[in-house]
């Protein structure tokens, strides 16, 4: 039986001080206020959790923080044997399989979405927003078995030889051609993040208003033509989907880590082996047996965590400022 | 003019083509990789591969004890990682309105794109330091981490998708909110926030960095939380890294296993969501 709020407290005729169960809900209700306070401490769970991450790693890290100090982010020696531990080569590593990914799979993502929310039949577009979606759901170490053996041979046999042939004269397509580098990594990566990224572009194209379309087809655009104004329409949405694909090409550990040679180097070329910090941390944490290894690997997670934190924030704030934009004028 | 036209027709026709051509390409590299892993994976299982241990290279073996070990971290995960995440996504719905709840919606949604990989460097800090041992333990905390926002999430979207009359009819029967929100809520949002658990559970299954440096892997069967443990992801990836043909074929058969556990799910979820979701 619910508890009626007893009239002392209803209307205050003899003052209360404090009720506990008024201070956790309004309702005033023992039940209502245990429910929403044991709620609130799951809730209140989650900031928590980001927090003692950030404290963990860092605390973690101190000894690497003190040792190297800013250094660490422009030395490029990584000699766990003399102690000496520089970041460069991984983060040149991972920005360059991140962008790489980005180049490759911008255009086909896009493509995608626009092909499922603007053109396609809706009999089509079901079917296949829900096989794209599926490569999203191909967990990362099995892009990384298929990597290392269809793919990297693939690559070496025919697309990397004439790649060479036609365009080695630039510093980017020269060296030995293995099939495993930062070329199949970060095609690797495009493959897993466009299913990301086209879902997000979805629904920030279905979050335009249809009155845009129907203006634009109104004034005798084509298909296309009607098509660019959407886009237009949600510029900062798809530019939150584009920076949310670079959060999870970055993050991105097994299926990188299979192919893409793991030595701490640096080279303009696409051919040759690289590293990325994901990378050199799920392979060698198991390894470090000396603290300040395991420091120095733990602050490059802290580097990690504090860049793919804030490239996600932002990318969720662009998300939200369209497709929550839009309903509020569409609503207007 | 008539040349403009036709040069804005001509666009409109390539353009039409190439973007159904990227959905044809994402979907052909989806069927290339499900038919190369049922290919080589069905050429390498057997039924003793499904109940033995792994063996040295040569003398055959299985992946039984990854199969179990994959198995207990999933409801060890579910266990720690659903009730947290259900209760999450119930105060965001229910109680969201706030500038906290606003808070936590963004962390969540910005906790489920944070590498996994660091959920098992922190788990490793919090758990496996202490302990000096890897666990099943901490793989099983590591693998509920990651599930919370997934779950808080689609839990909150379930929810609010229950009508407001509902609630009103509730209330004005004069039951309070919290009974109104177990009572009468939830069972009207049940089978949505089972299956936003299940697609959790699915996505957390194939994850292999998390349990890297917490479950660590096992040759044996293990049902002991306190001792390392194997899984099917680890187990792939050694086996996959490893120069052994006989491995790699191992690796498919194990793939397949993974893939089609993962396909299920989804496409139950899809069969029972049709139109809803």
């Amino acid at each position: 039986m619910p508890t009626l709020p007893t009239p002392t407290s209803a209307y205050g005729a003899r003052v209360r001080a404090w009720d506990w169960r008024r201070a956790l809900s309004p309702t005033g209700n023992t039940g209502d206020a245990v429910f929403r306070a044991a709620l609130f401490g799951c809730a209140l769970l989650v900031l928590l959790l980001v927090g003692a991450m950030i404290a963990a790693m860092a605390s973690n890290a101190r000894l690497s923080l003190r040792e190297f100090g800013f250094g660490f982010l422009t030395s490029s020696e990584w000699n766990p044997v003399s102690g000496q531990f520089g970041a460069l080569p991984f983060i040149y590593g991972t920005i360059v399989s991140s962008l790489l990914a980005l180049v490759i799979s911008v255009p086909i993502s896009l493509g995608v979405a626009v092909f499922l929310v603007e053109q396609a039949p809706r009999r089509l577009s079901r079917p296949i927003t829900f096989l794209v979606e599926l490569l999203a759901a191909i967990p990362s170490v099995v892009y990384g078995l298929w990597g290392i053996f269809v793919l990297a041979p693939l690559l070496r046999q025919y697309v990397e030889p004439p790649l060479q042939k036609w365009l080695g004269w630039t510093p980017f397509f020269q060296g030995t051609i293995t099939g495993i580098g930062l070329f199949t990594g970060g095609i690797i990566l495009a493959i897993m993040i466009t299913p990301i990224i086209s879902a997000v572009v979805r629904d920030v194209l279905a979050a335009v208003p249809v009155t845009q379309r129907e203006a634009a087809l109104a004034l005798g655009a084509t298909r296309w033509e009607t098509t660019r104004v959407v886009l237009a329409n949600g510029g900062p949405g798809i530019a939150g989907a584009i920076i949310l694909g670079l959060g999870r090409a970055i993050g991105e550990t097994m299926a990188v880590t299979m192919v893409i040679g793991n030595r701490a180097q640096i080279s303009a070329s696409l051919f040759e082996p690289s590293y990325t910090i994901a990378s050199v941390i799920a392979n060698e944490f198991t390894e470090a047996t000396e603290a300040i290894y395991l420091s120095a690997l733990v602050e490059l997670g802290l580097i990690l965590f504090l860049v793919t934190f804030i490239i996600n924030a932002a990318a969720r704030l662009l998300v939200w400022s369209v497709t929550r934009g839009t309903s509020g004028t569409a609503r207007a | 003019m008539p040349t403009t036209h036709a040069r804005r027709y001509a666009t409109n026709a390539v353009m039409t083509t190439l973007t159904a051509a990227c959905a044809f390409f994402a979907v052909a590299v989806l069927v290339l990789i499900l038919g190369y892993i049922a290919y080589r994976g069905l050429g390498a299982i057997s039924f003793q591969f499904l109940i033995e241990t792994p063996k040295p290279v040569g003398e055959g073996g299985g992946i039984g004890n990854a199969i179990l070990g994959t198995l207990i971290l999933l409801a060890m995960a579910c266990v720690v990682g659903m009730p947290f995440g259900i209760a999450t996504g119930i105060y965001l719905a229910e109680y969201g309105a706030g500038r906290f709840a606003s808070l936590v919606r963004f962390l969540t949604d910005t906790l489920t794109g944070i590498p996994s990989i660091l959920v098992g460097v922190f788990v490793y800090t919090i758990i496996v330091l202490p302990m000096k041992q890897f666990s099943a333990m901490a793989g099983g905390v590591a693998l509920a981490m990651i599930m919370i926002p997934i779950v808080a999430r689609t839990t909150e979207e379930m929810i609010r998708l229950v009508p407001a009359s509902l609630r009103e009819g509730a209330l004005a029967l004069g039951a309070p909110q919290w009974r109104v929100t177990t009572g009468v809520v939830l069972p009207a949002a049940a089978s949505g926030i089972v299956t936003g658990a299940m697609l959790a559970v699915a996505r957390v299954s194939g994850e292999t960095a998390p349990l890297l440096f917490t479950a660590f892997g096992s040759r044996f069967f293990n049902v002991y939380l306190d001792q390392p443990m194997a899984s099917l992801t680890v187990q792939i990836y050694n086996y996959a890294i490893s120069p052994y043909d006989e491995w790699h074929a191992q690796a498919w058969a194990a793939t397949l296993i993974l893939m089609t556990l993962i396909l299920v799910i989804n496409i139950t979820v899809r069969f029972f969501t049709r139109g809803k979701i």
